[in-house]
C-alpha cells in the first residue's frame, strides 16, 4: 500500500490556524474602502462635469457615506490589531515597498477631502432630505452637526478655504479615490507566499468591484429616473468589465506555476467552487446585470434588488478572497 | 557575514529537544514554538516505505517578503541576515505571517510577532544557537557561509542538499542535507 504521511510538530493548537490572521473584519474594511473610493469618485467626477445640481444624490448627499464608512472601515482595522496599541507606529514611517502602509497614509490623507465634501454640502443634503422625506429621522441630526460646526473656531474659515478650491480638490480627490480602490486589491497581491492573490490584476478587479457597488448603492438611494438609469449603465459597463477581469485572473492561475494552479482549483472544482460560482458570479453579477438589462429594455423592476444584489455579491466577494487567498499557498512538505 | 542553517534529514530522529531548548531559552510561551519537527513517511509498505525527519524554523531567507510587506518597520534584518522584530514597533497587523511561505512567525500572547532570532544574543557571546547546541545527534550544523572553513560551509560542500519551496523565490537560508 502506497503511504503518505506527514505529521508537524507544529500542529500546536496556537500555531498552524493561522488561517485566523486575517478574518471578516478585514474583509468587511475592504468593502467599505472600496465603496468609499466609488462613491467619491462618482462624486467628484459628476462634480467637474457640472452635474452638481442635475445629480444632487450623487455629488451632494450620498458622499456623506464616504466618510463614515472609511471612519468606521479604519476603527474596526485598529481594532482588529493584535498589537492595536502601537496602531501610531504606522504613522511615524513610509514604507514605499509595504502597500499597507502607502494605504494607511492613502486612507488617512482622503478622510480629509472626504469630511470635508460631505460638510460643504451638508445644508443641501438637509434640503434634499425635507423636499424627500419629511419624516428622516437622520435630519435632525443633520441639522444639528450643521449648527454645531458653526460654532466651531476655525472649521467656518476652513470651509471657505475648500468650497474656493473645490475643483482642485476634486481631481486630487478622484486620484485619491482610484488610489484607494486600487489599494484594497493590492493590500492581498503584495504576497507571493499565497498564490491566489499574487496576482497583479487583483488591484484593477477590486477597483471596479468597488466602484461598481457604489454605483448600485447611489442607483438604490436615488430617486431621480435619469439619474437611476445612468447608473444602471454604468453597473452594467462595470459587471462586462468585472467578469473580463475574473476570466483573466482564472487564465493567469492557469498558466502559472504548480501553487498558482493549486490556488485557481480552489475555485474550479475545489471548496470554494460553488460559493464563488453561484453566490459572486451568479447572484452578485450576472443575475443584477440580467435584472438591470431588463429594467433598461421597459420591464418593470424594483431597482432595490440588483441594487441589494451587487453589493452583497461586493462584499461576498472580498470574503471569498480572504478565506481562500489564505488556503493557498506552496508546497512545503 | 551570512548565517545559516544545515539540517541533516538522515541524523534527525525526532527528538524534539531543538523544540524544548528554544522554548526554555527563548521563553516561549505555552502552546507557542519559533522551531518545530515534520515528520514524513513515503513509500510503499512495507518494501520501501522511509521516514525522515525536519527540523525548521525560520528560514533567514536572502529574499524577505516578511521585512518587504511590514508596514512599519518592525521586521528587520540585522547583521548575518538575520530577520528580527522590534517588539515595540510592531502592530500586529499579520503582514508579515500572511508573506511568510514557511509560516515560521506567529502572533504573541501580548500581540506582536515573535519568530527565530537564530539565538542572536547567543550569538553574540561567541556561542551556538540554542537548538544546535542541544541536538543529541549533531543534526544541526549552524555557521557563517561567507567563512569556507565553517562548519556549514563544509557541510553544504561535502552533501547534496535542498531547501523547501525554492520556488517561492526567497533564497532561504536553511538547508536541508540529503
Amino acid at each position: 500500500m502506497e503511504e503518505v504521511l506527514y505529521v508537524s510538530g507544529k500542529a500546536l493548537p496556537h500555531i498552524t490556524p493561522h488561517l485566523e490572521v486575517w478574518g471578516s473584519v478585514i474583509a468587511l474594511y475592504l468593502f467599505f474602502g472600496g465603496l468609499a473610493a466609488g462613491l467619491l469618485f462618482f462624486a467628484n467626477f459628476f462634480y467637474l462635469k457640472g452635474k452638481a445640481d442635475s445629480m444632487p444624490m450623487s455629488v451632494k448627499v450620498a458622499p456623506i457615506i464616504a466618510p463614515i464608512i472609511i471612519i468606521l472601515g479604519s476603527m474596526i482595522l485598529v481594532y482588529d490589531l493584535h498589537h492595536w496599541m502601537y496602531f501610531w507606529q504606522l504613522f511615524l514611517h513610509v514604507r514605499m515597498e509595504s502597500p499597507m502602509s502607502w494605504g494607511a497614509w492613502t486612507l488617512s490623507a482622503i478622510m480629509i477631502p472626504a469630511i470635508l465634501w460631505s460638510l460643504s454640502y451638508l445644508e443641501d443634503t438637509i434640503e434634499y432630505l425635507q423636499n424627500r422625506n419629511p419624516k428622516c429621522k437622520l435630519i435632525g441630526l443633520f441639522i444639528w452637526a450643521n449648527n454645531l460646526i458653526k460654532k466651531l473656531p476655525v472649521l467656518p474659515w476652513i470651509m471657505v478655504l475648500f468650497n474656493k478650491n473645490k475643483k482642485l480638490i476634486a481631481y486630487l480627490t478622484i486620484y485619491l479615490s482610484i488610489v484607494l480602490g486600487v489599494y484594497t486589491g493590492i493590500l492581498l497581491s503584495a504576497f507571493n507566499a499565497r498564490p491566489l492573490w499574487n496576482s497583479a490584476i487583483l488591484g484593477p478587479l477590486f477597483l471596479t468591484s468597488g466602484v461598481s457597488t457604489a454605483a448600485a448603492l447611489i442607483m438604490w438611494l436615488s430617486n431621480d429616473h435619469s439619474e437611476r438609469k445612468m447608473y444602471s449603465k454604468i453597473d452594467l459597463f462595470l459587471i462586462a468589465v468585472e467578469l473580463f477581469f475574473i476570466i483573466h485572473l482564472f487564465m493567469g492561475m492557469l498558466s502559472g506555476g504548480v501553487a498558482q494552479v493549486e490556488a485557481a482549483q480552489l475555485f474550479l472544482g475545489g471548496p470554494y467552487t460553488a460559493m464563488f460560482w453561484v453566490l459572486i458570479v451568479g447572484m452578485g453579477l450576472v443575475v443584477p446585470a440580467i435584472l438591470e438589462i431588463m429594467e433598461l429594455s421597459g420591464f418593470h423592476i424594483p431597482i432595490g434588488i440588483p441594487a441589494f444584489l451587487i453589493l452583497m455579491g461586493g462584499l461576498l466577494f472580498r470574503f471569498i478572497m480572504v478565506y481562500a487567498g489564505q488556503a493557498s499557498g506552496f508546497n512545503i512538505l | 557575514m551570512r548565517y545559516a542553517m544545515a539540517m541533516d534529514t538522515r541524523k534527525c530522529v525526532g527528538c524534539s529537544d531543538c523544540v524544548v531548548a528554544c522554548q526554555t531559552e527563548n521563553n516561549v510561551p505555552l502552546g507557542y514554538c519559533r522551531d518545530w519537527i515534520v515528520e514524513a513517511v513515503k513509500g510503499t509498505y512495507p518494501e520501501t516505505v522511509q521516514m525522515h525527519f525536519k527540523s525548521e524554523r525560520c528560514m533567514h531567507c536572502d529574499n524577505t517578503p516578511c521585512v518587504r510587506t511590514c508596514p512599519t518597520g518592525a521586521s528587520h534584518i540585522i547583521e548575518g541576515g538575520i530577520v528580527k522584530v522590534t517588539h515595540n514597533e510592531c502592530i500586529g497587523c499579520g503582514a508579515c505571517i500572511e508573506a511568510c511561505p514557511y509560516e515560521a512567525r506567529y502572533i504573541h500572547p501580548d500581540g506582536y510577532v515573535d519568530k527565530c532570532t537564530f539565538c542572536d544574543h547567543r550569538l553574540a557571546q561567541g556561542m551556538n544557537t540554542a537548538c544546535v547546541d542541544v541536538c543529541p545527534t549533531s543534526c544541526l550544523i549552524f555557521g557563517d557561509l561567507d567563512d569556507p572553513k565553517s562548519p556549514v560551509s563544509k557541510a553544504l560542500q561535502e552533501k547534496d542538499w535542498y531547501v523547501l519551496a525554492p520556488e517561492a523565490g526567497t533564497k532561504p537560508q536553511l538547508y536541508f542535507l540529503k
